[in-house]
Parts: structure tokens; sequence; C-alpha cells
């Protein structure tokens, strides 16, 4: 190296994302192996891919315009979506406290606290769709699975972060309590509850909204509200009526998220 | 406090304003409650009977059944696949869209509105409602699930990096500027570095959501462990059923890890 004539640096050069040349072009070479190999072996059937375009012509022109004809039937699905996601909310918020009192470090003992994690993370890994088809086939078709569903994807969520807010808790007031005398379960309820009481009430707006674009999904499985009113659009071809379901849809969840995102705001 | 609180002679927490809009945001949750419960459509006796009908359900489910599990595994590894590739797909396509939607680098109003657009409407759908579509127009299988969730990870990613892009320091653009570099030269050099960041923090993010994502859409028909899922549940082959959310479970938690993992590593 010391034979060359040190080149006076006129040129500027990126400094690359990966700083080890050797491991760049292993990573750059595998990432680009895996995504051919991938797309090689996945079973596609390109043939059928390749008839989708002429598909999705007679499918878009079959959606529009959108047709509000049966906006009874709308109107009720949504209702009920409206109805399972308040069900949902209320159900699952008054679980999530209990797990998340179990699910905090800082106040309960170490077996407790395991059984408090397992549940939340059992919760919050399963989509709730899954959990919805599960629902569906224990206590049948309608919004009552769907209430079910939704109140398990409430705790997954609400306990998480409602055990890492009691986890931040001022300590002192915990231990004034103690100091004076008091019982487990006041010192729950008067030192830790009021410290995490803002965060429960935002959460729960930010559920109630979460639930209401859940409910739509869960529909599709036959757990209630507007989701079983889209699939039963779809299953029938009514490709216009289902465009009117999925307008009013996406209608509902930017107002409601706009409307939960000024509540939370002003709290 | 008001000239009327001095009268007290006890502590009260809450003014008497407060304790009364306290009582009216009660009263309208309370009334929500109880319009949902009374309007909603559920035979309670269902209700009553739902924890013996799931003791059954789970009591069904044991022991898992492994014997299937050589094509369990290699259809989660699929599963893993379809959220991989469909991650990498829309991480790319959301970065035009993301450039569009920022309010500093987007060229007119009309594109910023062009990229808002599909913003919205990526966002507001979710991934099941899009490959209900997709499955219409592609045919069952995989082709239609990493297209769904390619389309619904857009708006994701592309929402967060244009607003990364919107919080960027401007003074390295208006250098490059100043010295006569070409459109393409300020991304690249001014911007690109200022959101690297973040483009990776929400690539992992969306791809461990992805993953949660892709076990459900065979449900619909769209290609994964969902499909295995569908099958064992309607053929009330509950052990088998067990044996997939289990696998869906560890699935979800060895994603966590990994993406854990790649945060430390990357950020």
């Amino acid at each position: 190296m010391s034979t060359q004539p040190a080149m006076p640096r006129d040129h500027w050069r990126k400094p690359s994302f990966i700083a080890n040349p050797l491991l760049r072009w292993v990573v750059y070479g595998g990432a680009i192996f895996y995504v051919v190999w991938t797309l090689a072996w996945l079973p596609i059937d390109w043939v059928r891919v390749a008839e989708g375009v002429e598909r999705a012509g007679r499918i878009f022109g079959g959606a529009f315009p959108p047709s509000f004809e049966r906006s009874g039937l709308l109107i009720d699905g949504f209702l009920e979506s409206l109805k399972i996601a308040i069900l949902a909310t209320f159900g699952g918020v008054i679980l999530s406290i209990p797990i998340a009192f179990m699910a905090a470090r800082n106040i309960v003992p170490l077996p407790v606290f395991y059984l408090g994690r397992a549940i939340i993370i059992v919760a919050r890994s399963f989509h709730p769709v899954i959990v919805a088809i599960i629902f569906v086939k224990a206590v049948g078709f309608g919004p009552l699975a769907g209430v079910l569903t939704l109140i398990v994807y409430s705790i997954g969520f609400v306990a998480k972060m409602l055990a890492e807010r009691i986890e931040e808790i001022d300590f002192g007031q915990v231990e004034a309590m103690r100091a004076a005398g008091a019982p487990y379960l006041s010192t729950l309820i008067y030192a830790v509850v009021p410290q995490i009481m803002p965060r429960q009430v935002g959460l729960t707006i930010y559920q109630l909204d979460s639930n209401l674009r859940a409910s739509a999904v869960v529909g599709i499985v036959g757990a209630g509200g507007i989701g079983s009113t889209l699939a039963n659009a779809f299953g029938r071809y009514d490709y216009d009526f289902a465009l009117a379901i999925t307008m009013v849809i996406v209608a509902a969840i930017l107002l409601s998220e706009a409307v939960s995102g000024q509540i939370r705001k002003r709290l | 406090m008001t000239l009327s609180d001095l009268g007290h002679d006890d502590w009260t927490r809450f003014t008497l304003k407060q304790r009364l809009q306290r009582y009216a945001v009660f009263a309208a949750c309370a009334l929500a409650i109880g319009w949902a419960i009374s309007s909603i459509e559920v035979i309670w006796a269902w209700v009553w009977d739902a924890p013996s009908q799931m003791g059954d359900l789970f009591g069904r489910m044991i022991p898992p059944d492994p014997s299937n599990l050589g094509a369990i595994l290699r259809v989660l590894w699929e599963t893993v696949n379809i959220a991989t590739i469909a991650t990498a797909f829309a991480v790319i396509l959301s970065l035009p869209v993301a450039w569009l939607a920022a309010q500093n680098t987007t060229p007119s109003r009309a594109t910023l509105w062009i990229g808002r657009f599909i913003l919205v409407s990526s966002r507001s759908i979710n991934t099941i409602i899009w490959a209900l579509l997709f499955v219409a127009i592609f045919g069952p299988g995989i082709v239609a699930g990493i297209v769904a969730i390619m389309f619904r990870s857009i708006g994701f990613v592309g929402k967060l990096l244009g607003e990364a892009i919107e919080e960027i320091d401007k003074r390295p653009v208006e250098a490059l500027e100043a010295t006569g570099a070409s459109r393409l030269k300020v991304i690249a050099y001014a911007i690109v570095p200022q959101v690297m960041p973040t483009f990776w923090a929400v690539s992992i993010l969306r791809w461990d959501i992805n993953l949660r994502e892709s076990t459900v859409l065979g449900l619909v028909g769209a290609g994964g462990i969902g499909i295995i899922l569908q099958g064992a549940i309607d053929t009330f082959n509950w052990r088998e059923a067990a044996t997939v959310l289990l696998a869906i479970l560890g699935l979800v938690i060895l994603g966590e890890i990994v993406s854990a993992w790649l945060r430390r590593r990357i950020l």
C-alpha cells in the first residue's frame, strides 16, 4: 500500500450502511438470493395470476357505482359493529385492570407476575381473526363471538400498556400507605389506581377506536357486525354493495380516529 | 379554586363542576353500554353457556396432536416467506408514496393529495379485507396474500416515513441545493441519510406485524398457515388445531425476538 502515491482525496464517497465490506456483500447477496429463491419456490400459479388483470377489471366494473340500495342492511351491520366495540371495550378494560396488576413486577410476587405476563402474551399473539373462529365454533355465529374475541384483543393491548404504567408509578405513595398499616387491597386502590387512572382512560378511548376497526374484520369469519355483511356481499359477488360497505367502514374509521385523537389530546 | 369552594372544610378531590362533568361522562358511558347490551342480538342462554362451551372445546384440544407437524412447519415457513417478501416489496413501494405525501418534498399540491389518498385508503382497509378482494382477483393462493399484505403495509410504512421526511433538518437540503445539486442528489445525500433510522425501525416493526397478519390470511383463502388451521377446525380436528395454534404462538414470539434483535443491531 505504501508504494502507491498518496492520492489527494478530492472525491468523497458516502459511507456505506454496513461498514465491513465482506459482511456487506454477504448480506446483500443473501437478501437477493432469499428473494429469488423464495419467489421461485412459493407455490404460485402464474397462469391464474395473469387472469387476475381481466378479473380485476370485471370486479371493479361491477363495483362502480357503489350501491347504497340496501342501506338498511348496512346501517344494521354498522350499529352491530358499534355495539360489539362498546361492549368489548367495557369488558376488556374491566378485565385488563386485574390482569395488569398481576403483570406488574413491582406489586405482585414473582409467580403471579409470570401468570399475568403469560395471559398477556397469549392474548397478544393471536390475531383477532383466529380468536374469532375459535369463539364462533364455541358459542355460535353472531355478535357474541365478536364481543368475546375483542375482549381478548383488548386485554392483550390494554393490560400490557397498563402493566407498564404500573411499573413506572411513584412508589412513595405505596410506601406511605404501607407505613400507615393499610391492607394490600387498600394500598392498590388508594396509592396505585389514582396514578394509573389517566393512562387507563386514554387507553380505553384508544381501544374503543381500535375495537371498532377490528370488529369490521372479525365479522368476516362470522362474528357479527359489518364484517359479516361485507363477507356476505363478497360471497354473493355483490361488488357494488361491497364497495359501499367498504366506503362506510373507511369513513367510520377515519371519523373515529379523528374523534379519539381529539379526546386523547385534550385529556 | 373558586370562592364557593372555600366554604368546604372537608377535603374533596374535585370541585363541584368537575364532579358534575365526571358524573355526566359516567352517565354517558353507562347509557352507551346499556344501549349496546339491551339491543344487541344475543341469545343470553348462550352467554351463560359460553364458559362451559369454551372449557369443552379446550378439553378436546388436549393433548395437541403432533402427527402432522412436518407439514405444519413447512407451511409455517411459507407464512414467514409471505410476510417477509410482502414487507420487502411494500417498503420499496412506499418510498415514492412517502416522498409524495411529505409536504416538504412533494412536487405540487396535487401530488400531495394523491400521496395522502394512497396512504389513507391503504391504511384504513384491513389486511383481511384486502385479502378478500385479491382472492377474488387472483384466486385463492399465496399471491393474493402477498399483495394484500403489501397493500396494507404501504400505507403504514408510507405514513410513518412521510412524517419522518417532514421532520428532517432542512439545512443539509439547503446546503446541497446551494451547491447546485440535482433533485435526485438532494434526496440521496440530504434526505435519505436523515430518514434511514426511521426507515429501518418502521420496516422491522411492520415485518413483525405482518408476521401476525399472515397467519390469518389462510382463513379467507390467501395462503399460509391459516389454511391448515381452517381445515383442522372445519373437520373438528381440535387436537391438530391446537398444534397449529401452538406453532403460531411460537412463530409470533420468535418473530418478536428476531425483530428486537434486529432493532438492537441496526439502530
